[in-house]
């Protein structure tokens, strides 16, 4: 409690778009700010640096009510899409780990179980998912397929009642952690989704290293040498690509919101830094640069939330269309970057440290920017909104 | 076991506070309202009570509309009801007042345990248990760091200058806690999502049957009669360590009466 940070909203809010939050919505963003501020940002940077994310938060996440809070029964909040948002926003202004963690868990290993598994599987995987005691991951990347996952070569073959599993899946958020993990696989009749559990013989996951972002999050591949699973492995509930995409629409949803807490967390660390770095016999936050640059910053970071809330309040309606979720993913995560980019340059060579946040988010988001549909791809899905030529498939 | 934890909503401790020179009360609408720090220790105590005999806590606040949010985020915690008392005419009570509102609510709704905490980080009286108490007429354990119930009778230690207390009293009882008690829980996402079907009961001064004369800025037995903006802080005396370092460390902290 000791560390319990501001509950006004952030003084880089001067648009106050958060009086725009309901009750339960602030509640929502004062309890994850204070819970990130008591257990993660004291040690983040030790993370970072270490590459790891202490397992032990999964379950602390889960007593919070993070993990699949916007799903409904099965241990789940049933919160609304923007306290989701909300929430994802403050996971990220303490890191894109911690809230990748978070968005695997919830949008694509909870979602998929809880959208088209059978009674059964979710009543074996969703409450313990919802509790921490257990981790999924999502696997649909490979070594030779990312942007274009409808190539994919990991298969599942029919065998007797159940099914052979085949393939490897790549940059697996999770992978090693991961109790269950979510499938997509070809079979003879389309692209399905499996659930593999930790353990199952022929299924190995291996850490990815020497990665220089997202260092606080476990990524994976994973190894399917013909693995045997029963036949109610399969999800009864989807056929084809629209299986796996509609769960990373889910979760582009939460990066939409994400960013703009790793952008703000930036931009703050920059204010604080202008008004006391003393460069030339004053503070650097008085030279009109370096407040062009801030101005510039809040602009941007405002437009950024402004579009977040826009896309939730469209998802709370219910008409929220795919190519709006690219648009804005891919508009966010941008301006995220470039708010990290700026704000480095105003802590000098502190810029370059981890005892600030900056480079940190700065890294990080160079994952963000690729992972769940690159900067191209959501071009490529918002021009064929506008032309009505596809240029992709 | 019936439980009453009182919840005060103060401005945020980070915000800037400032009075108004109207009528030099404490300016709460241009800050945002947190629940005082020392309530959310007692409302852990309350809920932790109440798990462990099987009681029900109650959250007694008295404080503007704003103040919902406050009572939401307590029973958002864990606490199983909420009474709000909220009128134009309570604006600008003093301890007096204040005192005089809430035992009237608490004898009108019954307790076994009052719980809060010792003192607002806004007026830093710390005088509210104690009136309440000797108000209601029960004891008053004050300053707990930690509390027993056993039965009828509940046990408190604290930490004193001399030593550590430990005072016994019977229920019902008056207990204000410090923060060494326990640590306050989360919200959990689920805690947030029950609270909204949870009964908040509004009472006004006349639903409350508290006479308007007795409370608010006119009836305060305080008044404020000037207030200054806190003074810059002044510039740290620098001593240069020319071999005699400590005994001028030790001739200021004599001139400080520290040692
Ligand atoms: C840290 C991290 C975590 C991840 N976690 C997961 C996970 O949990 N599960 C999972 O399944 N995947 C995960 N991914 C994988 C991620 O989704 C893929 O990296 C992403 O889809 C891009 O695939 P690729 O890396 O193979 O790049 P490629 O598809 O090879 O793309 C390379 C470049 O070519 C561009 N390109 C490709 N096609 C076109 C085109 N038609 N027109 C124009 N440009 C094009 C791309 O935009 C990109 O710039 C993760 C990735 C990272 C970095």
């Amino acid at each position: 409690m000791a560390q319990r940070p501001p509950a006004t909203p952030a003084e880089s809010d001067l648009l106050r778009i958060d009086d725009q939050l309901s009750p339960d919505e602030r509640l929502v963003r004062d309890t994850v700010r204070a819970y990130t501020a008591e257990r993660v940002m004291p040690s983040i940077a030790d993370w970072f640096e270490a590459g790891i994310l202490p397992r032990e938060l999964v379950p602390e996440l889960g007593k919070l009510g993070l993990l699949g809070m916007h799903l409904t029964g099965y241990g789940c909040a049933g919160m609304g899409p923007v306290a989701y948002g909300v929430a994802c926003r403050e996971l990220e202004a303490a890191d894109s780990g911690v809230r990748s963690m978070v968005s695997v868990q919830g949008s694509l290993a909870m979602y998929p179980i809880w959208r088209y598994g059978s009674d059964a599987q979710k009543e074996e995987w969703l409450p313990r998912m919802a509790a921490g005691e257990a981790v999924g991951c999502f696997g649909l990347t490979e070594p030779d397929h990312g942007s274009d996952p409808a190539s994919m070569k990991t298969h599942a073959e029919p065998n007797g009642t159940g099914w052979v599993l085949s393939g490897s899946k790549m940059w697996i958020t999770n992978g090693t952690i991961a109790d269950i993990a979510v499938v997509w696989a070809r079979t003879p009749d389309g692209i399905r989704g499996f659930l593999v559990p930790r353990g199952a013989r022929g299924f190995t996951a291996r850490a990815i290293h020497k990665k220089m972002s997202l260092r606080a999050s476990v990524t994976a591949e994973l190894h399917f040498d013909s693995v045997k699973l029963p036949a109610d492995a399969m999800l009864p509930g989807v056929s084809g690509l629209k299986g796996p995409l509609s769960c990373l629409t889910e979760a582009r949803f939460g990066i939409i919101w994400g960013v703009t807490g790793a952008g703000r967390s930036c931009l703050e660390a920059a204010i604080a830094y202008s008004r006391t770095r003393e460069q030339f016999g004053q503070p650097i936050g008085g030279f009109q640069l370096t407040q062009s640059k801030l101005a510039w910053m809040a602009a941007d970071l405002q437009r950024a939330q402004l579009l977040a809330l826009h896309i939730g309040r469209l998802k709370e309606a219910g008409t929220l269309r795919p190519e709006q979720v690219s648009l804005a993913k891919m508009a966010n995560v941008r301006t995220a970057i470039d708010l990290a980019r700026q704000a480095r340059t105003i802590l000098g060579a502190n810029g370059i440290t981890l005892e600030y946040p900056v480079i940190r988010h700065a890294n990080n988001l160079e994952s963000v920017l690729t992972y769940e549909g690159t900067e191209e791809i959501h071009a490529l899905a918002v021009g064929q909104a506008l032309t009505g030529i596809s240029a992709y498939r | 076991m019936n439980i009453v934890v009182c919840v005060k909503q103060v401005p945020d401790t980070w915000a800037e506070r400032t009075l108004r020179p109207a009528d030099s009360c404490l300016d709460r609408a241009s800050v945002d309202g947190v629940i005082n720090e020392l309530d959310e220790y007692a409302i852990e105590e309350g809920l932790l009570q109440a798990e462990a005999h099987d009681g029900e806590v109650t959250i007694l606040s008295m404080g503007p509309q704003k103040a919902a949010e406050s009572i939401r985020k307590a029973l958002s915690m864990g606490a199983d009801k909420a009474v709000h008392l909220v009128d134009d005419g309570l604006a600008g009570s003093d301890a007096l007042g204040t005192s005089l509102a809430l035992s009237t609510v608490l004898a009108r709704i019954g307790f076994d345990l009052v719980i809060l905490g010792a003192e607002a980080t806004d007026a830093r009286m710390g005088v509210l248990p104690a009136m309440l108490a000797e108000r209601l007429r029960v004891p008053q354990l004050s300053l707990a760091r930690k509390v027993e119930i056993d039965g009828n009778t509940v046990t408190v230690h604290r930490l004193t200058e001399y030593g550590y207390d430990q005072v016994v009293a019977s229920l019902p009882a008056v207990v204000s806690v410090v923060e060494k008690i326990n640590e306050p829980r989360y919200p959990s996402f689920k805690g947030i999502m029950a609270a909204k079907k949870k009964p908040v009961e509004t009472l006004s001064l006349a639903d409350a049957g508290i006479d308007p004369a007795q409370v608010g800025l006119g009836a305060a037995a305080t008044e404020v009669l000037s207030f200054a903006k806190r003074p810059p802080r002044q510039a740290g005396t620098i001593v240069k360590d020319e071999g005699d370092g400590g005994s001028k460390a030790a001739e200021f902290l004599a001139a400080q009466k520290f040692i």
